[in-house]
């Protein structure tokens, strides 16, 4: 998506060179055509191969799939048409509840990652002695995976949350963190915000430390406080690292699996249920391999729908900015 | 911004150390209670322990198999990334160096593919590893990280070779080099960089990776760390003082590359960020 620009004016270049090479070899065109031909095949086809037998076939042999009663067991796989789609829309709440619940879940953790991340990052930007050493310890949750850090927390919230409030006393602390519907949301949220708003600090300081000092020092000049500065002269000069950043937390919000099932399960009562686990569960745990690869084609339209309206917006406001 | 160390920035550093401890509370939690008996947890999860136990380890390493998971996790990332890196880097640089509408399109194709999500993926692909005899084997598991990694990989290096001059090639090429010799001996050095970017991003990656392995591996003997680590709750529910240990075990080894190679992780995450 972001990434599909950039490549034509390269072409013109190197297409000239390519002509000459030809030319000065004797041996007949068709056979440097077939040969060149071989050695595309060479470098690029084995990358194809396994591409297309890991990623491309099964995502049509989904396509096909969501259109049948294939249950992973019996051979007998029954055209049934949109009967799964039908099912999903109008009788399968817990799906429902699993998709406004990750959609909740999206839009809370993207905009208080980004804002903690990019918060650090403009802390870590001033000349602090310890700056090294608190970019490490920032980013150290990010390295530690999802399901790991979820059973890290799962601890925190039962056992350490329930002694800081014995300690202090603040309600706070006192919660059934997740053995509660709202609580247990912002758990996750939490424990989210904490493990990747490290890396968004880290993306946000390379496009901070991009942006030309000049401008900073003519914007002082002219008298503006540092909120104008912040809003008026930096934000538009980094917004490229915003459309990035997004990006990242979106897709990775939308698709939270491991952390959710190691922290809550999903749990209290299927409140903080993920539609990927939704999808696991339907397929591998329910055998209704027909119904979970039609709820992975909706999955997969919606994820395509709102990464590319996203990165479509906010490349429309870097231009006009 | 500002370079010099004025009183306001002695205050952004007392912030800063304070958000730093915040940040490190919960490691504090589990390193304290891992070394502790399970009533002392019990009695008081955030005190100092009264002595430590190191019998929770002892235990712990033996049922999560550690040795075994590791050198499990250890094979799958190291192979897994060493194909990648093979085919993407050579497939980018050929598709650069090749240019017109079939290069293009091609490179379209890989990219896109980005947006589909794992789950999309994972069900059919169960049916045809089952089919192709990828399942239940490592080396099937590895095959599987080779398609999952080739996109974003391969998107890195398109771009960086985009920024190799192509007059050193040309060199080589008048010299009899091979169309293998010149990438091999003359641009994979080059490409150094972004293949440190590319080892790095899917090294965090596979590592840490859990459901993919979840549905491919099911001997207990060929288990990862995160697998172990699941298997492991799903068994001894709210033992805590085991657990712990647990997880201390499981987040060593990817905290110990982090420490050490920090400074190219960070500088690699940032630029296979803005790319």
């Amino acid at each position: 998506m972001r990434t599909l620009n950039a490549n034509t004016e390269v072409d013109s270049v190197t297409s000239t060179k390519l002509n000459t090479d030809t030319e000065v070899e004797s041996v007949p065109k068709r056979k440097i055509k077939w040969k060149g031909i071989l050695t595309y095949l060479a470098f690029v086809g084995p990358a194809l191969f396994f591409f297309i037998l890991i990623q491309i076939i099964p995502f049509f042999m989904g396509v096909y799939y969501s259109f049948t009663s294939w249950n992973g067991v019996s051979s007998a796989v029954e055209w049934i048409g949109l009967e799964n789609y039908k099912k999903i829309f109008t009788n399968d709440p817990q799906f429902y509840r699993s998709f406004v619940f990750t959609t909740k879940f999206t839009i809370a953790a993207v905009i208080i990652s980004n804002v903690i991340g990019f918060g650090l990052a403009l802390l870590l930007n001033a000349a602090l002695k310890t700056r090294n050493i608190l970019r490490t310890v920032f980013f150290v949750p990010n390295v530690i995976g999802g399901l790991l850090l979820g059973f890290i927390w799962q601890f925190i919230f039962v056992k350490g949350f329930a002694s800081i409030g014995n300690l202090t006393g603040w309600a706070f602390f006192e919660q059934p963190w997740l053995g509660d519907e709202t609580t247990a949301f912002w758990g996750i949220v939490i424990v989210f915000a904490w493990q990747i708003s490290g890396y968004m600090m880290v993306i946000y300081i390379a496009a901070l430390q991009g942006v030309d000092n000049s401008l900073i020092e003519a914007a002082r000049m002219d008298g503006a406080s540092n909120w104008t500065l912040l809003t008026k002269v930096i934000i538009p000069l980094i917004l490229p690292a915003f459309t990035i950043c997004f990006f990242l937390t979106i897709s990775m919000a939308f698709k939270i699996f491991d952390l959710n099932i190691s922290l809550t399960g999903g749990g209290p009562f299927n409140s903080t249920q993920s539609v990927a686990i939704n999808i696991y569960q339907e397929a591998f745990q329910n055998n209704r391999y027909g119904l979970g690869t039609a709820k992975s084609i909706l999955f997969f339209i919606v994820v395509a729908i709102v990464t590319t309206f996203q990165v479509w917006t906010t490349k429309k406001r870097e231009v006009e900015a | 911004m500002d370079q010099r160390y004025t009183k306001k920035t002695f205050l952004l550093e007392i912030i800063g150390i304070v958000l730093g401890i915040i940040f490190l509370i919960p490691f504090y939690f589990v390193l304290i209670n891992s070394v502790k008996s399970f009533a002392d947890i019990l009695i008081d999860a955030a005190a100092w322990p009264k002595e430590f136990l190191f019998s929770n380890y002892v235990k712990v390493w033996d049922i999560l198999n550690f040795p075994r998971a590791f050198w499990n996790s250890l094979v799958i990332t190291v192979v897994s990334i060493t194909g990648i890196v093979i085919l993407t880097s050579m497939a980018a640089w050929k598709m650069v160096r090749t240019p017109g509408k079939f290069s293009k399109i091609l490179f379209i194709f890989f990219v896109s593919a980005m947006v589909i999500p794992f789950q999309t993926v994972m069900i059919p692909l169960m049916k045809l590893g089952g089919a192709l005899n990828l399942t239940n084997s490592i080396p099937g598991l590895i095959i599987m990280y080779f398609g999952f990694g080739v996109p974003l990989s391969l998107f890195l290096y398109h771009g960086f070779v985009k920024t190799i001059p192509y007059e050193i090639e040309e060199a080589a090429r008048i010299d009899g080099c091979s169309q293998f010799g010149v990438f091999w001996k003359i641009v994979f050095p080059l490409l150094k960089p972004i293949t440190v970017t590319v080892i790095i991003l899917n090294t965090l990656w596979i590592w840490n990776d859990y459901l993919l392995p979840l549905l491919v591996l099911q001997d207990a003997e060929l288990r990862t760390i995160p697998l172990a680590a699941s298997s492991f709750f799903a068994q001894y529910t709210k033992q805590w003082d085991m657990g712990l240990a647990a997880l201390v075990l499981g987040v060593t080894p990817i905290v110990i590359f982090f420490l050490f190679l920090q400074k190219h992780i960070i500088k690699g995450i940032a630029s296979g960020s803005i790319k």
